[in-house]
């Protein structure tokens, strides 16, 4: 599968994560946030932003209760809950928000 | 072998029983698939709320070795992910000495902190264990 986007062509999997992680850029997340009926907000990027960053330093995407805990440990308890996430990405915090921000699916997401 | 509980106490709300699962990890990490896949067997188990351990011996040592440069093979270098297994509430990595001194390593060659522990020091951990799982 893939889109275009800007004139470029975007290789993805049957399930929409990017194949290729180093083409994604903010418009690639507006655009799969789009595709997802997600409108972002900073919190959403807050929480993107966060899953690259862990992405970067760990080589895979985090499990749904390990981004909790990080995300409760680098941005406050408040937002440490799926509670919080859920509203955020209604259809999985891992999933949705991985997907855009183009990091593959989550190992161990059940 | 010891009680299925393994004498770890039992949440209240939890019912299920926690069982002490080792994966063993005996194989250099690139040129086969056994380490990857190892390592996100480790990664999904971590759901499970097991009592979980992790062992690099013989070549499965070099899994943890700092500074590895994968490009020139075209794989991913995966081995930053042994530093997010503390996050999965991944505590117990065990090295064995013999494996380290048969290749001229210390621990302060490797990526994570772990625990060194002698041939018969595995043996004796490995029979406490009740799966095995060896990669």
């Amino acid at each position: 599968m893939s889109f275009e986007l800007n004139g470029k062509t975007y290789e993805t999997d049957e399930e929409g994560y990017l194949i290729n992680l180093s083409e994604w850029n903010e418009d690639v997340a507006k655009y799969l946030a789009a595709e997802e009926k997600v409108d972002l907000s900073d919190n959403h990027w807050e929480v993107i932003n966060f899953l690259r960053e862990y992405y970067n330093d760990y080589q895979i995407a985090p499990a749904v209760r390990v981004l909790t805990k990080a995300i409760g440990k680098k941005l406050g308890p408040e937002k440490g809950s799926s509670k919080y996430l859920y509203e955020l990405f209604p259809y999985g915090p891992a999933k949705q928000a991985c997907k855009i921000a183009g990091l593959p699916k989550p190992t161990g997401c059940i | 072998m010891t009680e299925t509980t393994g004498g770890v106490e039992l949440d209240e709300e939890m019912s299920g029983v926690i069982k002490k699962f080792m994966f063993v990890n005996r194989k250099a990490p690139y040129g086969t698939i056994y380490a990857l896949e190892g390592l996100e067997v480790v990664l999904i188990s971590a759901a499970f709320d097991q009592d979980v351990s992790l062992v690099f011996l013989d070549d499965g040592i070099y899994q943890l070795v700092k500074g590895q440069h994968t490009k020139a093979i075209d794989v991913k270098n995966f081995s930053p992910t042994y530093r997010a297994l503390e996050g999965y509430d991944i505590e117990k990595l065990y090295v064995e000495k013999e494996s380290l001194e048969a290749r001229n390593l210390t621990v302060d060659n490797l990526i994570v902190p772990v625990e060194v522990l002698t041939s018969a020091e595995m043996a004796a951990l490995m029979t406490e264990q009740d799966v095995v799982i060896s990669f």
